[in-house]
């Protein structure tokens, strides 16, 4: 094996990290931000609300990332409507779009998840909390949110790694992520297996520290669920 | 023209084409299903097994193809399969490329993938079959085999089937990345059809209705599969 090559290679990978990453994480935070917005709706006493809700999840859960991608970059780029509003510098970059259909993607599943993790809160509690005259706020914070959130935590670890896996699609839009550069590699030196395999190390890395990562919040969030001490 | 005499079925019409692309997304994803059906069985049992070499691989498999990005093992699998051929077909005296068909490469990319997932599904039901049942099956004279055909199958289909229902919908979806390997199912289509009218909005609008179809249509069959297969079953709620 020329050994020469593979580090060059995996040099050439590294370097695409960052944007593989930041693609990650800005779509993880925009679609939590929805998925809150759908959440609420979904919950709400309000039946349309609850309509709409409900198709967003449909919708983005129900259809492949890789079309959504595809009608926002290529899709919404082909409408005179979109190229003369006030959107266009946006939807014209395509990290900008990937960060969107990512995010708007992700709220679909996160929504599903906020949605179980805040039903699992037993009703007991909050009839406790209303008792000891907690307001509506102080009620969240203190007693729904902390629940919730251990509830929700290993649902949401896993939809962390498979947003870090859904970044791989942005190759297909002209970013410079991990895959791309290992396709491009492949392209060019016609090696097949190592520049693939060497950018699975990577995203295998990757998903693995965010993995256990959320593993070490888990264990520090249920300190009551350990075995004690013997 | 316009978006509706686009999807028409009439000449110059994409209707027909994209509905012959669902039915190879359909077909493409139900044979990935059935691999990943094959691959799925084996790592549960690897898993299983008191033999801790088997356990170990077959966690391996999981851990693995469950880490990698989906579109990456599609290219891996389509790539490294022609690669392989190749090397192969060269080694015998014939000279130059042999390419993988991408039906194949898909399915089996697909195939790899669903695997992965449905070992832990498989896994989990058999641990859901209560052991009396077992025991019960070994003492009245069952040999493996039939204790496997009458005991086991049955009821780990029962237990894993709204896992599978959960998994032929990913399956549906992670097809739609065989499009790179020039497959034409449901997504190609689409591209090609935006390509060459210019109305890549309308087309992708359009894929994607189909695909919600597809997927909503196959959630409302699991939905009585399930309601079937559990019918003799009590339970604890719904």
């Amino acid at each position: 094996m020329d050994w020469g090559f593979a580090g060059a290679t995996f040099m050439r990978l590294l370097a695409a990290v960052p944007l593989t990453l930041a693609v990650w994480a800005l779509s993880v935070i925009l679609g939590a931000i929805v998925a809150a917005g759908v959440t609420w709706m979904r919950l709400s006493d309000s039946k349309p609300l609850k309509a709409i809700a409900r198709a967003y999840v449909a919708l983005f859960r129900g259809t492949p990332l890789l079309i959504q991608l595809f009608i926002v970059y290529y899709g919404l780029a082909s409408l005179p409507a979109v190229r003369h509003s006030l959107f266009w510098p946006f939807l014209r970059d395509p990290f900008d779009c990937a960060v969107l259909a990512l995010g708007l993607c992700t709220a679909g599943y996160q929504a599903e998840i906020f949605r179980g993790a805040l039903l699992a809160v037993p009703h007991g509690q909050v009839e406790a909390a209303r008792a000891c005259g907690m307001s509506s706020l102080v009620l969240f914070r203190r007693i729904i949110f902390p629940i919730s959130l251990r509830h929700g935590l290993p649902a949401y670890s896993t939809e962390m790694i498979s947003m870090v896996k859904a970044t791989a699609l942005v190759s297909l839009i002209t970013l410079w992520d991990v895959l791309s550069v290992a396709l491009k590699i492949r392209n060019d030196t016609l090696v097949t297996y190592l520049p693939l395999i060497l950018a699975g190390v990577i995203y295998f890395a990757i998903n693995y520290v965010i993995g256990a990562v959320f593993l070490i919040l888990e264990r520090r969030l249920s300190p009551h669920l350990r075995a004690r001490p013997s | 023209m316009g978006v509706f005499s686009i999807f028409g079925f009439g000449p110059g019409g994409w209707g027909l084409a994209m509905l012959q692309g669902a039915a190879m997304t359909l077909l493409v994803s139900a044979c990935g299903l059935l691999i990943g059906a094959a691959i799925g069985a084996l790592v549960a049992w690897a898993r299983l097994s008191r033999h801790r070499l088997a356990g170990a691989a077959g966690e391996a498999y999981a851990a693995l193809f469950r880490g990698l990005p989906e579109l990456l093992v599609v290219y891996f699998v389509y790539f490294g399969t022609s690669t392989l051929l190749t090397g192969l077909a060269n080694l015998v005296g014939y000279q130059g490329f042999v390419g993988v068909p991408s039906f194949l490469a898909g399915a089996l990319a697909v195939g790899v993938i669903s695997g992965s997932y449905q070992a832990e599904v498989f896994r989990a039901a058999y641990l859901a079959i209560a052991k009396g049942e077992l025991e019960a099956a070994v003492s009245v004279g069952m040999n493996r085999l039939l204790m496997f055909r009458r005991i086991i199958a049955p009821q780990v289909l029962r237990f894993a089937l709204p896992g599978l229902g959960n998994l032929w919908q990913v399956a549906l979806k992670d097809s739609s990345l065989i499009s790179v390997t020039g497959l034409t199912e449901l997504m190609r289509v689409s591209q090609v059809g935006a390509g060459s009218t210019h109305q890549p909005f309308g087309f992708y609008l359009g894929g994607m209705a189909l695909y919600l179809v597809m997927t909503l249509v196959s959630t409302r069959l699991f939905d009585v599969a399930e309601a079937r297969a559990t019918r003799g079953m009590r339970r604890a709620a719904g």
